[in-house]
């Protein structure tokens, strides 16, 4: 397996584990309706207390390095997309894991999104 | 009525909340990218060395525009679902994609423009859908 893809991979699964954690930990934290950013920057005490949202912004540094590296050998038009190929994985974690109703269309749009995905690295 | 005039305005919020989410995501990966042009091959283990690259200007915007997006996706995953998140925020794969060929140069081959249109057709429709479908906390939900 070529660097380029073992970063790939490495980015794809952080970011899993990062996207899935976050939303667990905000479901906890609760809605935000006040979009300032003096009010946003009062969610990073709350990563802090929260252990779903301190062990997301982990694998988000893990992906973000990772990511910097690949960006270092391949084009962003590939990177981007390339890292979003866990598109499927992410949407049955969703599922099983933060219990979300995933009905037929949204199936469809995370199949789409994936297949869109895909063909934005050739 | 309020009720309803309550959800809709809810609905207009998480809409530019993703927009906005959107917007940080493209700028702040093409703003990286346009660094590690300017530095070159990174692989590394030691963390000094991705440090070191926070002196380019370009990486610094990227980080603190990527810094903005993270609280944004964070306060759009209060208030919606990471099965809407995902599929919504994907268009910004398109603006890369499309940003890349004109701002970089790189190579748009058929399959990629294919693709771009099957990605905006996957976030049309997940954006059709209610933002939210879970109420309460996980553990209360098993």
């Amino acid at each position: 397996m070529s660097l380029k893809w073992g970063l790939v991979i490495l980015v794809a699964i952080c970011n899993t584990a990062g996207d899935v954690l976050n939303a667990d930990g905000m479901r906890h934290y609760g809605e935000i309706s006040d979009f300032r950013p003096a009010s946003l920057l009062r969610i990073l005490p709350g990563i802090l207390h929260n252990r779903y949202l301190l062990g997301g912004f982990a694998a988000m540094t893990i992906s973000f390095l990772a990511f910097l590296s690949l960006l270092s050998i391949a084009n962003v038009s590939f990177a981007v997309p390339a890292t979003a190929s866990s598109y499927l994985f992410e949407t049955i974690l969703a599922k099983y894991f933060l219990k979300e109703d995933v009905g037929a269309r949204r199936w469809i749009a995370a199949v789409l999104v994936a297949i869109g995905v895909t063909l934005l690295e050739f | 009525m309020q009720n309803v005039s309550t959800q809709s305005q809810s609905r207009r919020k998480t809409a530019a909340l993703a927009c906005a989410v959107v917007a940080a995501n493209v700028f702040g990966n093409l703003f990286l990218s346009h660094g590690m042009k300017d530095i070159g091959r990174l692989i590394s283990g030691d963390p000094l060395a991705y440090l070191r690259t926070f002196a380019n200007p370009w990486i610094l915007v990227g980080v603190a525009t990527l810094f903005g997006w993270m609280l944004l996706d964070l306060a759009l995953l209060s208030r919606a679902d990471l099965t809407f998140v995902l599929p919504v925020t994907a268009s910004a794969y398109v603006l890369i994609a499309v940003a890349g060929h004109y701002w970089f140069g790189e190579a748009a081959s058929v399959s990629r423009w294919i693709g771009i249109a099957i990605i905006t057709l996957g976030a049309t429709l997940a954006a059709e859908t209610p933002p939210k479908t879970t109420e309460g906390l996980p553990e209360d939900l098993l």
